[in-house]
């Protein structure tokens, strides 16, 4: 069920992703996905249909190897929620150039919206904090959403960690690529990378 | 130091030490671990390193994805690890399956060889069942002196030939653990 005043997902990613620049971008198994492919296909995009619960570690892997890069995770709660732990992990490397967006409809959207645990009892916010993630806030207006995309560009603030509840209305999928080899060689190609 | 590529079974050096000198030959960069008594040697000398990242995990699934991710962008790691962490990775190690890249992860054992602890024998006795369903070719080294073919054998078949690998580091090998009171 829809609350009120929630956000349009897709609006909110095309937002973030739109002066995208040279940032790459790690989408969650689910619609996350989707809404990265809805805002225009992209070799630095980086589309995980599974491995729920990776999203943020994939992420903290590629800013690692490329810290002058901008590197942007967009997952969903549930799978947030599965890989919680790697909030931890990142709080304790602090890469700078790594910024998470948990698009939050305190739902399994996929599944038949069955309720999330943030939907009563847990603050993603305060979780990324109380991980070492200073840098953590929510986003609740467009207009925050405007104001905070450029910092995505900033890597030597981070990590950075925002969660934005959006409507829980279940949009079109927008297949994205799932040839996982192509894409991975698409994005290393683009990077510089050739074949082994 | 390149003396020890002519080195016997009775060189001075540790087998950790020959893991370490080996990862460093292939360029390793991201050592993601989560820690064991069996790799403590190799965390300080990857800690210590100037070209290594250890970077510690909550559960052993977060190395798998971090090593995926690191290769997306342009570096190899390795993951290590203890056998009972081997269970919690299974859905993880679909990636090495889907993208197809360089895995190699370095497992001590335990549950077997003397094991006082029954509690380690259940996912002891199934980690190289679990990792040969999930795809990943498994070597073991039981022996010192072999330590260092086998791992030069893993690196080069998961780095040059993005062949997922495990190599299972006998409790024979770095000892059962003694529980005292």
């Amino acid at each position: 069920m829809s609350k009120a005043n929630r956000l349009d997902r897709r609006a909110v990613v095309s937002s973030l992703l739109k002066d995208r620049k040279g940032t790459i971008a790690v989408g969650g198994l689910g619609a996350s996905t989707y809404d990265i492919a809805a805002a225009g296909d992209h070799p630095r995009n980086f589309y995980l249909w599974g491995a729920m619960g990776g999203a943020v570690m994939i992420g903290l892997g590629l800013a690692l190897a490329q810290p002058k890069l901008p590197v942007v995770v967009i997952t969903g709660d549930g799978e947030m929620l599965m890989g919680i732990g790697s909030l931890a992990t990142v709080g304790l490397q602090k890469p700078a150039n790594l910024s998470i967006i948990v698009l939050d409809n305190e739902a399994y959207g996929e599944t038949g919206g069955q309720v999330s645990h943030t939907a009563s009892v847990v603050d993603l916010v305060g979780v990324a904090k109380s991980c070492g993630i200073v840098n953590a806030q929510s986003l609740e207006t467009m207009s925050e959403i405007e104001a905070f995309a450029p910092s995505l560009q900033d890597v030597s603030t981070g990590p950075r960690f925002a969660s934005v509840k959006i409507d829980a209305a279940n949009l079109e999928r927008m297949l994205a690529g799932r040839d996982g080899i192509f894409m991975l060689n698409r994005l290393r190609g683009d990077l510089g990378f050739g074949p082994i | 130091m390149h003396a020890r590529a002519e080195a016997p079974a009775e060189s001075s050096n540790s087998w950790p030490e020959d893991i370490f000198s080996i990862l460093q030959r292939f360029d390793v960069r991201q050592v993601p671990y989560v820690p064991d008594a069996g790799h403590s040697e190799l965390i300080q000398r990857v800690l210590a390193s100037k070209t290594m990242r250890g970077i510690s995990l909550t559960t052993e699934e977060e190395g798998v994805a971090l090593l995926a991710g690191a290769w997306a962008g342009g570096q190899r790691g390795v993951l290590l690890m203890q056998s009972s962490g081997v269970g919690n990775c299974i859905n993880m190690l679909s990636l090495t399956q889907i993208f197809r890249f360089p895995f190699l992860t370095l497992v001590t054992m335990r549950g077997e060889w003397g094991e006082f602890n029954p509690w380690q024998v259940p996912m002891g006795s199934t980690t190289q069942a679990v990792f040969e369903l999930s795809g990943v070719k498994v070597l073991r080294a039981s022996h010192p002196d072999e330590v260092r073919e086998v791992m030069e054998a893993a690196a080069g078949q998961a780095y040059n030939a993005c062949t997922p690998t495990a190599v299972l580091l006998s409790q024979r090998l770095i000892g059962a653990k003694v529980f005292t009171k």
